[in-house]
């Protein structure tokens, strides 16, 4: 599977990483050839193998339905880039 | 005495040889002084650790309560978050973000009465294996300050190395605590997944990362994992399985113990120097009683391309959270997609956005089942190999890194040329098994060469007994850098 | 060809906020309407380094919905990460079940004009919910024209249910009974608040037609922002016609999302740049798989309460009542017990379900009573109902007791008794009155002998008039015939 330059603009979109034209060709190059790389795992045969998800063999971890302390507002916003009444603020969305 | 392990100063602490406000005092005005040449440490917390000095300091005298840890300064990776404290992950994005909570390894370091001297350098978001893709400054080697400490965990192996600190806690994802610690010349361990708590580790591959410590012995590292161990509810993965007392394990014998060698770790071009030192080990091994048996990983060689799906797919979901808009650096934008862009494209190195787009690539629709799903069932096959292998040994033992520390530069053209630095490490990670480097020679150049146990799920106990035994008889323990330059 | 040859296919998805006390992977409450980002914590806040453990009490919910759906549980269940960027959406993914859903294969049987129809439940799973944005500036409270948003993160985080219904219904009228007889369900096992001004239900729908007798389904579009069961009636029944209207014309029906507007009376389309979200589905790393036993299982169907239609059943044969009494009265289990716990009290039963469902509903909705601020109980209504039955009182003597009863409170005895209403029941004093009657109108009684039957009731009227209209007035008639017939 060959990865084009338009694959990659697709792809930095998906991950909201906006990126120039210059840089679309050399990630393009770079990202082509770990997935070259990566091709080698199609040499092993995996049919009828179970994947591991999960390196710890664990299931059933809960915890019970009881309030624990929250954070105050300000802490909450303390690191917000900008808050406005008790809010984090954001350009719109549309 | 900034030279001496946690073992020994803890000992002096103990019987008032010195207070540990006096010892705090002297680490910290050592360790601004070396670190120009040395470049370990984002955020260095003199007044922090003073206060906690003299907390511990109170409790030394109380004679109650008292940990091996207790007034010992010791140094913090920087993807660990600490309250108050900016945790950066050596990132554009996350320059002045201050957690408003601890870590569970930072909260146990703390209850012990540990000293945190400062937050260590890393590759950005723990990406990489030279320290080299952080945005804040490059962390050199103290064997050789024109040579790479390794990475991700570079700053907390060479904090250790150049006695800026008595032990610092790391993280290891794909090899980022072993192979600096291997080319730094100290003790370090990644331990069973699940095995200590990721509670406030900033993820970057949540099935792979394991926090551990880097220790200047084998001893030493046995006191940070009997402190730092141990289930917490706050981590769905986390074991709920008792925390032997590895101090007292790791002075058992190893007669008999089975070593295996794994023929794949041992390939033909493999560095001379590496191979020899790793082999001269081995015998070592063996003549202190232990039996070596060849054993055979056949699809280990594909560990490093599952890794560069998994981790990279893991991580492309776990940093899509930096988005600018409730912590980290923000960029103006006209909309909310464009702040998004703009932030994320600012706030990260090239190597981050390299990596979150070949997994935002590998999960997106139509390539999950090619690479996602066929790395998954990849990593039960290298599973298998390895619990087959483990019938028949205790420890498997490897190189830890394919070659002493490089130097600055020499890799960073090629993505893929660092990744291969991680060559042996990974398929531990993949495999969640315990994995530990210690010191086993010095290249012709000077620089240290690591040796790697491995073991079974939980086994670290075994992995310290093996390497405290072949500590007690070697003496790359004792060697101390010189922070020279070639 | 004419809107009746075009059939609706329509599938309606459910979310339901359950009543935990506290959120699905934290320990935060989850009150609604209380002060922004006050109960929020690193967990539900994203926090770099914070991981989620799953609260007990929302698979336990999660599960009693899937039985009382008459859903499969599944023996292994997960969780899966849904990635996509939105400001709500502190970990840019939700946390939400993919392929292993904890319930599947149910149904809800519903009643519509033709009788009883089965409507299939495809999947209960569990996941998060998100914050909430406030669109504010320009034009605000809309999100098409607002300069910007305000997050809240309160929300996020609490546990939801989403109900994913086969597209099994086929018209508007369907959807309702759909909707309301969920809710109904949802609230009899006390696992939400279904409140959908405050957010605790929500539903959407899929919506597409085909002409009648073609198997393949026509394009669908998504409806949202259906405020009510109401309005979600009325958008279903209005995107039909829209559809109906563009196949006509030989236009196509797009896929995209629409919004109804309250004020327009429309759907329209949601103006957005986004193409159809890539969610890059992947297992949740940072949780492990869900394993129920049987006994589990079987522990929560035992458990649960007698459901809407085994109750509804159970009162047409237990109380001789109909199908749509039952109904009725099961359409809210408070009342329905109200109901059982009066049925208690008299010989009855049907006599009083009509006084509920009649006179006291109507008085209750007029009045703006529930059924907790009644200043009456179950045992004075059955009182009135004996008391009518014994013949005492007459159908419009009844109502004055009622509403007497209904707003002041007073037993129907003691109404009766202080206005004297006591029916006469007497018949030697009805006798009387009606030979009155009788002499009094000769020309009345010529008619009836000659053949128009018809003119007693006049003769009745007379006698109740005579009477003060105490009289029981059956046995006016009957006596007024004998009379008559002799």
């Amino acid at each position: 599977m060959a990865l084009s330059e338009k694959d990659v603009q697709y792809v930095a979109k998906l991950a909201r990483l906006e990126v120039t034209d210059q840089e679309v060709g050399k990630y393009t190059q770079q990202l082509a050839n770990i997935l070259d790389y990566v091709e080698q795992l199609n040499k092993l045969d995996t049919t009828n193998v179970e994947p591991l998800t999960h390196p710890l063999d664990v299931k059933n971890v809960f915890r019970p339905d009881v309030v624990k302390p929250s954070l105050t507002q300000r802490e909450v916003l303390s690191n917000g880039p900008e808050v406005q009444s008790g809010h984090f603020k954001v350009p719109k969305i549309m | 005495m900034l030279e001496k392990t946690i073992h020994e100063v803890s000992a002096d602490l103990k019987a008032k040889k010195v207070s540990s406000a006096e010892l705090t005092k002297a680490a910290m005005d050592y360790l601004e002084e070396v670190e120009p040449k040395v470049q370990a440490f984002i955020t260095i917390t003199r007044d922090e650790a003073l206060k906690q000095a003299a907390e511990a300091d109170k409790r030394l005298a109380s004679g109650k309560d008292i940990t091996p840890l207790t007034g010992v300064p010791v140094a913090i990776k920087d993807l660990l978050c600490t309250k108050g404290i900016r945790t950066t992950c050596a990132s554009r994005m996350l320059e002045n973000f201050k957690p408003p909570y601890n870590a569970t390894v930072v909260e146990r370091l703390y209850q012990a009465g540990a000293v945190s001297v400062g937050k260590t350098n890393m590759d950005e978001f723990a990406m990489g294996s030279s320290t080299e893709t952080s945005f804040y400054k490059k962390t050199k080697n103290p064997w050789n300050l024109n040579c790479v400490p390794g990475g991700s965990s570079g700053g907390s192996a060479a904090s250790v190395s150049a006695d800026q600190a008595f032990a610092s806690l790391g993280s290891d994802t794909g090899g980022s605590i072993r192979q600096p610690a291997a080319l730094c010349g100290i003790v370090g361990l990644k331990p069973t997944y699940g095995r200590v708590s990721r509670y406030g580790l900033i993820a970057f591959a949540s099935s792979l990362d394991q926090i551990g410590p880097f220790s200047k012995d084998v001893e030493d590292c046995a006191i940070m994992m009997n402190t730092i161990a141990g289930h917490d509810p706050n981590d769905s993965t986390s074991a709920n399985l008792p925390v032997p007392d590895y101090v007292a394990e790791m002075k058992k014998s190893i007669r008999g113990l089975r070593i295996g060698i794994p023929k794949e770790f041992f390939p033909e071009g493999l560095n001379r120097e590496v191979s020899v030192a790793v082999k001269d080990a081995i015998a070592k091994l063996q003549s202190l009683g232990a039996e070596i048996v060849e054993v055979s990983l056949p699809a280990s060689p594909y560990g490093l391309a599952a890794y560069y799906v998994l981790a990279p797919c893991e991580a492309s979901s776990n940093l899509a959270r930096y988005d600018g808009v409730r912590y980290g650096l923000r960029e103006t934008g006209e909309n909310i997609v464009e702040m998004y862009s703009k932030t994320r494209a600012a706030g990260f190195g090239s190597e981050v956005k390299r990596r979150i787009m070949l997994g935002t690539y590998a999960l997106s629709s139509g390539y999950y089942d090619a690479y996602y799903l066929k790395a998954l069932k990849v990593r039960r096959l290298i599973k298998n190999d390895y619990d087959k292998a483990f019938e028949k040994v205790d420890v498997i033992a490897t190189p830890t890194a394919p070659n002493p520390a490089f130097r600055f530069g020499e890799k960073t053209g090629d993505p893929l040329s660092m990744y291969l630095e991680d060559v042996f490490t990974v398929s531990i990670n993949i495999t969640g098994l315990p994995g530990l480097s210690i010191p086993c020679g010095m290249s012709k150049s000077e620089l240290p060469i690591g040796l790697q146990l491995i073991g079974k799920a939980f086994d670290e106990a075994t992995l310290l007994r093996t390497a405290y035994a072949y500590e007690q008889a070697t003496p790359w323990h004792k060697q101390k850098p010189s922070l020279r330059e070639d | 060809m004419a809107f009746e040859d075009y059939e609706p296919v329509i599938g309606l998805e459910v979310h339901c906020e359950l009543k935990t006390a506290t959120k699905l992977f934290c320990g935060c409450r989850t009150i609604f309407g209380n002060e922004a980002n006050t109960q929020v914590c690193p967990v539900c806040l994203g926090l770099p380094g914070t991981l989620p453990v799953m609260n007990e009490k929302a698979v336990e919910y999660a599960v009693k919905i899937g039985l009382a759906l008459n859903c499969s549980i599944a023996k292994y269940s997960k969780m899966d990460r849904k990635n996509y960027y939105y400001p709500d959406l502190p970990k840019a993914y939700q946390i939400s079940q993919y392929d292993k859903p904890l319930n599947y294969g149910g149904y809800l049987d519903i009643i519509t004009k033709e009788g009883t129809k089965r409507i299939g439940v495809t999947r209960a799973h569990l996941e998060e919910d998100a914050g909430k944005l406030v669109h504010a500036g320009g034009k605000a409270g809309r999100l098409d024209s607002s300069d910007y948003s305000l997050a809240d993160y309160n929300r996020g985080g609490i546990p939801l249910v989403e109900i994913v219904s086969e597209p099994d219904i086929r018209s508007a009228d369907e959807a309702y009974a759909y909707l309301t007889a969920l809710k109904n369900i949802l609230l009899y096992i006390d696992v939400s608040d279904c409140n959908m001004e405050e957010g605790s239900l929500r539903c959407d729908a899929n919506v597409s037609i085909r002409p009648k007798g073609i198997e393949k389904f026509g394009t669908r579009t998504e409806i949202k922002n259906m405020n009510s069961f109401k309005f979600a009636k009325q958008a279903i029944e209005y995107e039909i016609k829209r559809q109906a209207a563009l196949l006509d014309k030989g236009e196509r029906v797009v896929q995209e999302s629409r919004l109804w507007d309250v004020t327009e009376n429309k759907t329209k389309t949601m103006r957005s740049k986004e193409e159809a979200h890539d969610y890059r589905y992947f297992p949740e790393p940072d949780l492990v798989p869900i394993i129920l036993s049987e006994d589990y299982v079987k522990t929560i169907k035992d458990n649960l309460p007698e459901l809407p239609g085994a109750k509804r059943a159970r009162f047409v044969s237990q109380y001789g009542l109909s199908d749509y009494d039952g109904g009725v009265l099961t359409s809210d289990q408070e009342l329905a017990h109200w109901f059982e716990e009066g049925a208690k009290h008299t010989k009855n039963p049907k006599g009083l379900a009509n006084w509920i469902m009649g006179d006291m509903a109507a008085k209750m909705k007029e009045q703006e009573k529930e059924l907790k601020g009644l200043k009456f109980d179950q045992k004075k209504l059955c009182e009135l109902v004996d008391i009518i039955e014994a013949g005492t009182i007459n159908s419009k003597q009844a109502k004055e007791v009622f509403s007497e009863m209904f707003d002041l409170g007073v037993s129907p005895a003691e109404v009766v008794k202080s206005r004297g209403m006591a029916q006469v029941s007497d018949p030697k004093a009805i006798e009387g009155a009606v030979d009155k009657v009788l002499a009094e109108n000769p020309t009345v009684v010529a008619d009836y002998k000659g053949g128009k039957q018809g003119v007693i009731g006049f003769l009745v009227g007379k006698v109740m008039q005579a009477t003060q209209g105490k009289s029981n007035p059956k046995m006016v008639n009957d006596i007024l015939k004998k009379k008559l017939d002799a």
